[in-house]
């Protein structure tokens, strides 16, 4: 079990920033995220994109950002839970909250700041009437076991690094590979495309290309998948798996249950101090929303700072805050 | 109306067409239009075209600039996609864009 101050739920660039101002306050933070690296969006969708609206700096790497970030927080110490979702939270008797991951990892803390950005990243679904039923039973969006498609037939769909790297990777197991692509040019990395190119002139693969998936056939298991191609009618191809490989894109996940006031996938909170309808939970960045929210990074910063004065109330029921100019003292560690 | 705005025609996912005027001195572009008028788009990325969010079909005859190669790979990883697929982060505001109808993609 960890014991900290004030878990944060989300290690983005809001979740790290608030660390600082927690500290400035001598309160200890631990940070959860699901992704296996802090910096949230900034890590997983755009590092080497540049941003211009961070105060001071003209330009700089979101990439760069998080670094910097993660300097600016290593005096406090924080701790870290990666790779790891919050899953469920209850209210103690002595009135902080339990938290525990996807993995069984036990988190307890008066405070709760969600700091969850787009919320959680999960495999994008293909729009397939009922792609659903078929989940687990012949459809997968992630390869988890390559062994599983051994002398198996596959459908892998996409055109992206990672539709290309399981096609080459799966070409060496499985009994056939089939390649769809929307468009008869493939991205990702140039010696990927290469190999796909030669493993399909050796047979190897089978590319598919101006072409997408349309519909799945089988009974109870998959079958087959319906292929739409450009300039042709429609067919079947029997399959015994269908692995589409559409990217990642951020759901709210299991948060949206916690009895949090939400409103369009944000929840609701108090710009006085982003306090949730739930006492002692906070949020702040780009998953919260009140009158005349902008998603900016600068204001996930302004959130977290005015946030920790009214967290330090509850960490510390008993003291007076002292707001702390860092001019003055400078900033001292844990 | 003012010689720096051009009206465009928005019709969003339940069909309704929404009128709208834009800016084109502001280096405007189409998702953050629609967003500034409150229609139900995410712009999740924040216009790098890096999340197809704002898919859109552009249903008049306008001459756009040709998609980005950046653009082109996002489209890859979107549903419902069309020859006249865009992603409005990459619709730039211009005068000559006056009159654009487009309509939003299914989420």
């Amino acid at each position: 079990m960890i014991e900290t101050d004030i878990i944060i739920i989300g290690a983005g660039p809001a979740g790290l920033f608030a660390v600082f101002e927690a500290g400035l306050l001598k309160m200890h933070c631990h940070l959860v995220d699901s992704l296996a690296v802090p910096g949230g969006q900034l890590a997983e969708i755009y590092p080497k994109k540049p941003i211009y609206d961070i105060p001071g700096y003209p330009v700089i790497l979101a990439g760069d950002l998080v670094q910097n970030l993660m300097k600016q927080i290593e005096p406090f110490k924080p701790g870290f839970t990666l790779g790891e979702r919050a899953e469920t939270f209850e209210r103690m008797e002595d009135g902080r909250f339990r938290l525990i991951t996807n993995k069984g990892t036990v988190l307890v803390a008066p405070v709760v700041v969600i700091a969850g950005g787009l919320g959680c990243f999960e495999p994008r679904k293909p729009p397939i009437e009922r792609i659903e039923d078929y989940e687990d039973k012949g459809v997968d969006y992630i390869v988890k076991d390559p062994e599983k498609y051994r002398q198996k037939r596959v459908v892998i769909a996409g055109g992206g690094d990672s539709a290309l790297d399981w096609a080459i990777f799966l070409a060496d197991i499985a009994e056939e590979v089939v390649l769809v692509h929307r468009r008869s040019e493939f991205r990702g990395a140039p010696d990927s495309v290469e190999k796909v190119l030669t493993l399909e002139k050796q047979g190897r693969i089978r590319i598919i290309t101006r072409a997408q998936v349309v519909g799945l056939e089988g009974n109870g298991v998959l079958g087959g998948v319906e292929i739409q191609e450009d300039e042709r009618e429609n067919r079947v191809e029997g399959t015994d798996y269908f692995i589409p490989l559409f990217g990642l894109s951020p759901k709210l996940g299991p948060i949206a249950d916690w009895g949090l006031q939400l409103d369009n996938n944000a929840i609701e909170v108090n710009p006085l101090d982003y306090s949730t309808n739930i006492p002692g939970i906070y949020a702040i960045g780009d998953i919260n929303t009140y009158p005349g929210k902008l998603k900016l990074i600068l204001c996930g910063f302004h959130e977290g700072t005015l946030m920790v004065q009214s967290a330090y109330k509850r960490v510390n029921p008993e003291k007076k805050l002292s707001f702390k100019y860092t001019t003055v003292t400078g900033v001292t560690g844990f | 109306m003012n010689q720096d705005m051009i009206r465009l025609r928005v019709i969003d996912r339940e069909g309704v067409t929404r009128e709208l005027e834009g800016p084109t001195d502001m280096n405007m572009n189409m998702m953050e239009l629609c967003k500034a008028y409150g229609l139900p788009m995410e712009g999740t990325c924040g216009g790098m075209a890096l999340c197809a969010s704002c898919h859109m079909y552009v249903l008049s005859n306008h001459a756009l600039t040709p998609a980005s190669e950046d653009e082109e790979n996002m489209l890859d990883q979107a549903f419902f996609v069309e020859a006249n697929s865009r992603l409005g982060c990459q619709i730039r505001l211009a005068p000559e864009l006056n009159g654009l109808v487009v309509k939003l993609a299914k989420e």
